[in-house]
């Protein structure tokens, strides 16, 4: 029981990439690497749909990250979570904000992210007011924090009276592959708590209770097959473990943040990026998960991602903060988009809700 | 000058200019290649695995690497893929103590 933390914030580290614009400039070229490639906003406009800027279809999301404080501090975070980030956490006002916007508007779904959004203590009250509202909640929880302290253990029937849909990482069904990542102890934790999920009511085929687990990549390669990798995923949980889960989302590792740290301290930044550009797939454009969420920050400030709003990106148009939320103006701007973003493109593309293409 | 070597990984990038002094079978060889690694009656990782073991096995290098990089984006770990060298190298081992069966039979015939 217990995790071994994998790595440290880059904030605590006081590494160069902290600074978002820092990481901008190696994503176009003019730090730290002098490659440059094909821009993406311009492989974008080449697609037949979107060839005046990408534009969003209807909000559906509201993605909600209330901040940076986690239990695990994971090699490739794109977030630079972890137990030290105890500042940029959301506030009780800026929640109100959230819960007003909400009311007002008919967007079905909120998704809770993080860090670990369980350790924000307006956590239980923001999704009991969302659930007032009739919203669709999901939350993507480690996992870990249901075992890491003993007044966390009733997360599990916290998140079922509540109806949430649980979206949960498990990097991999073994150990070695995800502690790898995620911090030694975390895959053994991480069971535990699937284990406790799964005695609610969650990932069983006859509950309405979702369990989904998301796939990354533990290294520098792309995703394969999602549907191949869940029945892999299934059938080994189930022998190993005797455990159970809904879907699995298979996600691409952003080069951003700890991850673009790691592909620069490992000499591999250049040839992950590279292959990312070859795996360009003009199809998965139109399923983009910006195109149907508006992210928000434990501030307040808006962004077309949980992506860009770890680089900074506010969504283009003045009004960028909860205060001036503006549904129609939303509804109409173009999206932001940067080098980062062919992450959610290659092969059968990325979401927070897994491949957007087959 | 440059290093003279040979199995330069470098080389693995251009393993599709094969067809250029054989365009026909070349093409052929692609399509074939690409028709046999596509998830069948065996799924995508267990055909990387299989192609894991039989590169250890012909001791192809670029195969090597292609394959570490296509099991582990296919989704197997270190253990499975340990294991699939294992049994490459297991059937190696046993294919050569096999002949021992002619070995013993051949020591019989000329012993007393």
């Amino acid at each position: 029981m217990g995790i071994h933390q994998r790595t440290k914030s880059l904030a605590s580290r006081q590494n160069e990439l902290a600074d978002t614009f820092f990481q901008l400039k190696v994503l176009n070229g003019s730090a730290r690497s002098d490659k440059r490639f094909p821009a993406f906003s311009e492989m974008v406009k080449k697609t037949i749909e979107q060839q005046e800027g990408l534009k969003p279809s209807r909000i559906e999301i509201f993605q909600v990250n209330v901040g940076k404080l986690c239990n695990q501090s994971c090699a490739h975070c794109h977030v630079d979570a972890g137990p030290d980030r105890k500042e940029e956490n959301m506030s009780r006002e800026t929640f109100e904000l959230c819960l007003d916007i909400l009311s007002r508007y008919d967007i079905p779904t909120v998704d809770i992210t993080g860090g670990a959004p369980e350790m924000n203590p307006n956590f239980r009250w923001f999704v009991e007011e969302c659930r007032k509202l009739g919203k669709h909640i999901l939350n993507r929880c480690n996992l870990t924090i249901i075992m890491s302290n003993p007044k966390y253990r009733d997360l599990p029937h916290f998140f079922a009276q509540n109806n949430i849909e649980v979206i949960s990482s498990l990097p991999h069904y073994s150990a070695i592959r995800t502690d790898s990542q995620r911090g030694e102890g975390v895959f053994n934790d991480s069971i535990e708590a699937i284990r406790l999920l799964n005695e609610v009511g969650y990932g069983k085929e006859d509950s309405d209770l979702k369990l989904n687990l998301v796939y990354n990549p533990t290294g520098t390669f792309l995703p394969g097959n999602q549907s191949a990798l869940e029945a892999d995923f299934k059938k080994q949980l189930a022998r190993k473990y005797d455990v159970v889960f809904n879907d699995l989302y298979a996600i691409t590792n952003m080069p951003i943040s700890r991850f673009l740290d790691y592909l620069l301290e490992s000499g591999q930044y250049e040839s992950y990026m590279q292959s990312l550009v070859d795996a360009f797939n003009p199809g998965a454009v139109a399923g983009l998960m910006c195109r149907n969420t508006i992210s928000v920050s434990f501030d307040g400030y808006l962004y077309d991602c949980d992506f860009n709003q770890m680089l900074d990106l506010k969504i283009n148009g003045g009004k960028t903060h909860l205060k001036d939320f503006d549904l129609s103006e939303l509804e109409s701007r173009t999206i932001v988009l940067n080098q980062h973003c062919y992450g959610c493109t290659a092969g059968a593309g990325s979401s927070c809700g897994g491949q957007v293409a087959n | 000058m440059s290093e003279k070597k040979y199995f330069d990984p470098e080389d693995l990038k251009k393993f599709g200019s094969i067809t250029e002094w054989q365009k026909s079978m070349g093409d052929k060889f692609f399509a074939w290649y690409g028709e046999v690694m596509k998830e069948g009656a065996l799924t995508e990782r267990e055909k990387a695995l299989i192609a894991l073991a039989v590169a250890h096995t012909v001791q192809c290098p670029y195969c090597i690497d292609a394959y570490t990089s296509d099991s582990l984006a296919k989704g197997a770990d270190e253990e499975q893929m340990m294991e699939a060298v294992h049994v490459a190298a297991a059937i190696r081992a046993g294919s050569s103590l096999v002949f021992s069966t002619q070995m013993m039979n051949h020591a019989k015939n000329m012993t007393m």
